[in-house]
């Protein structure tokens, strides 16, 4: 992967100044570079990484497994985009395996996020089961540890 | 009442203690202070060599090996020295494996030096060549490198220090503190100088995977030389193992016969769970030293980019995980630099001249630290820097 997208995933808020000094280019590179990622939609866009357990003590996700009928003209496409224009779907990934489409849904009570795959889900056109499994602890999210930050344990000097 | 000071050798107490010892105590006992002053990695050892160890341990291998090391792992030093260094080592005559560089350090300077030997000692450098040097009753003689010189030793300078007691050349690059490297040109002028010798060259090359602009060269490698060195290497900064405490030394087999000899006296053999570990980090791990070296060369991009920017002249460094900015504009000493820097400002960085004399109007700021500590650090300093003016 390019440098200068890792780098961006770990911390978008790092100046062209900075990554450019990081990456060993030029501003104006990197300003260039950012935008051609944007334009030709590499970057979708910027967010920060959230402890969201921290920051909502309310709120709930679950990952749910969901097995569909395929349509026969345009496979599992068009049943994908009728369950993501939901906006409580945070994700939704084709899966190889034992189902066929991951959803990731967030909302602020198990009832919320019960009744949005009994009514919402389960009776799209096509969707032949779902299995719903709720979040209870997170510890790693995109690449960072959640909760117990690893800590220093190294002196303060040596040699 | 015993009298200590009677009992105890002349050579030993004639050791002056380390110069950051005292840093480290104002440090230890201070509230927030954030430190750039390690010389470890700061990554957690590769978790397949941890695996290994962990396997070893359940296997319950935990009984000496031979006293040269596991034979397994000094093929593996080989190959690794062939692949990596281009240089070839029969791995049953010409490698033992040391409790860490630090160890083999010892061993080489032990076998050398005779009382009254002249070892040539480059600096700013790691701090135990001297004391180890003394001890051996031999005699330290320094060789200043400077930053016009980009801090590499030149043969000029080394012609002029060399005498008809020089024993030893000590040659350490990349190099801690400055993060000076020598280029295979650099080494080519320095082995011309030497060959006609009969001066052995110590070169300790424990930060060979640390560079930023193509692969380290070993003296080793130029023509006529390997029958002259003795290279010390280890796992510590490579793997980042350094609490493993293993390293080697590799060198003619006449010289390694000998240094085996004090080596088994001394250690009996390295630690053996440690060994087995390093095997599997020299025959699967190439793939960790890219990502650390990849994740270091970013840190010290933006280091020496922000010290600049920061009014701290900065010598751009392109092997180990240092940078050795000059504090000569401030006017303070790099002893004051340090201290208040550490009391206003609870920073910790070390003085230049803990590396040697010619070390001082330095500080050593180590970059094996995640790029948010290093922001904040370099915050501190600025603050720092714009308060003196």
């Amino acid at each position: 992967m390019d440098t200068l997208i890792r780098l961006l995933k770990q911390n978008a808020r790092l100046s062209c100044k900075e990554l450019a000094a990081m990456t060993g280019s030029t501003e104006a590179d990197v300003e260039a570079k950012i935008k051609e990622y944007e334009h030709n939609g590499i970057i979708k866009g910027y967010s920060a990484i959230i402890n969201d357990d921290a920051a909502d003590k309310d709120n709930v996700t679950a990952f749910i497994e969901v097995k569909v009928t395929p349509k026969a003209d345009c496979g599992f496409d068009d049943i994908a985009k009728t369950i993501m224009m939901y906006d409580e779907v945070e994700s939704l990934t084709l899966m190889s395996g034992a189902f066929d489409l991951a959803v990731t849904i967030s909302g602020t009570n198990y009832k919320e996020i019960a009744l949005f795959v009994a009514q919402r889900l389960s009776t799209i056109d096509g969707v032949i089961s779902t299995a719903t499994h709720f979040f209870l602890k997170r510890y790693k999210e995109k690449g960072i540890f959640i909760e117990d930050e690893a800590t220093d344990e190294r002196s303060f000097v040596s040699p | 009442m015993m009298d200590y000071d009677k009992i105890l050798s002349d050579k030993c107490k004639e050791i002056k203690p380390s110069g950051i010892r005292k840093f480290f105590d104002i440090a230890a006992n201070m509230e927030g202070v954030i430190s750039l002053g390690v010389g470890e990695p700061d990554f957690p050892t590769p978790w397949a060599i941890r695996r290994a160890a962990i396997t070893t341990l359940e296997k319950g291998k935990t009984i000496y090996t031979a006293n040269a090391g596991l034979i397994q792992l000094r093929n593996s030093i080989s190959k690794y020295l062939s692949r990596r260094i281009n240089i070839e080592y029969d791995p049953a005559k010409e490698i033992v494996v040391t409790v860490g560089g630090s160890e083999a350090i010892d061993l080489a300077i032990r076998a050398i030096v005779n009382p009254g030997d002249e070892v040539l000692v480059v600096e700013p450098s790691f701090v135990c060549y001297k004391p180890i040097i003394e001890l051996m009753h031999g005699v330290p003689v320094v060789i200043e490198t400077k930053i016009e010189d980009e801090f590499r030793l030149t043969a000029e300078v080394l012609k002029s220090k060399i005498t008809n007691k020089t024993k030893m050349l000590i040659l350490p690059f990349p190099n801690n503190p400055t993060g000076a490297v020598m280029s295979r040109k650099d080494l080519e002028e320095i082995a011309e100088v030497l060959r006609g010798t009969s001066i052995m060259v110590l070169s300790d090359e424990i930060y060979s995977e640390l560079t930023y602009g193509g692969r380290h060269v070993s003296i080793a490698e130029i023509d006529g030389m390997q029958e002259r060195t003795l290279v010390v290497n280890g796992f510590s900064k490579a793997y980042a193992m350094t609490g493993w405490r293993l390293g080697y030394l590799a060198g003619p087999a006449p010289v390694i016969k000998q240094i085996l000899k004090i080596h088994q006296f001394a250690i009996m053999c390295s630690p053996t769970i440690s060994q087995y570990a390093a095997i599997e980090a020299m025959e699967s791990c190439d793939g960790e030293i890219a990502k650390m070296v990849n994740e270091y060369n970013i840190r010290r991009r933006w280091l020496v980019n922000a010290l600049n920017e920061i009014g701290l002249e900065c010598f751009e460094p392109m092997g180990a995980f240092y940078v050795f900015p000059s504090i000569k504009s401030t006017g303070l000493t790099s002893q004051q630099f340090c201290e208040e820097l550490l009391y206003k400002h609870h920073v910790a960085v070390v003085p230049g001249d803990a590396f040697g004399e010619c070390g001082e109007g330095h500080i050593r700021i180590s970059y094996a630290y995640s790029l948010k500590h290093l922001m904040e650090a370099v915050e501190r300093i600025s603050q720092f820097l714009k308060e003196l003016k």
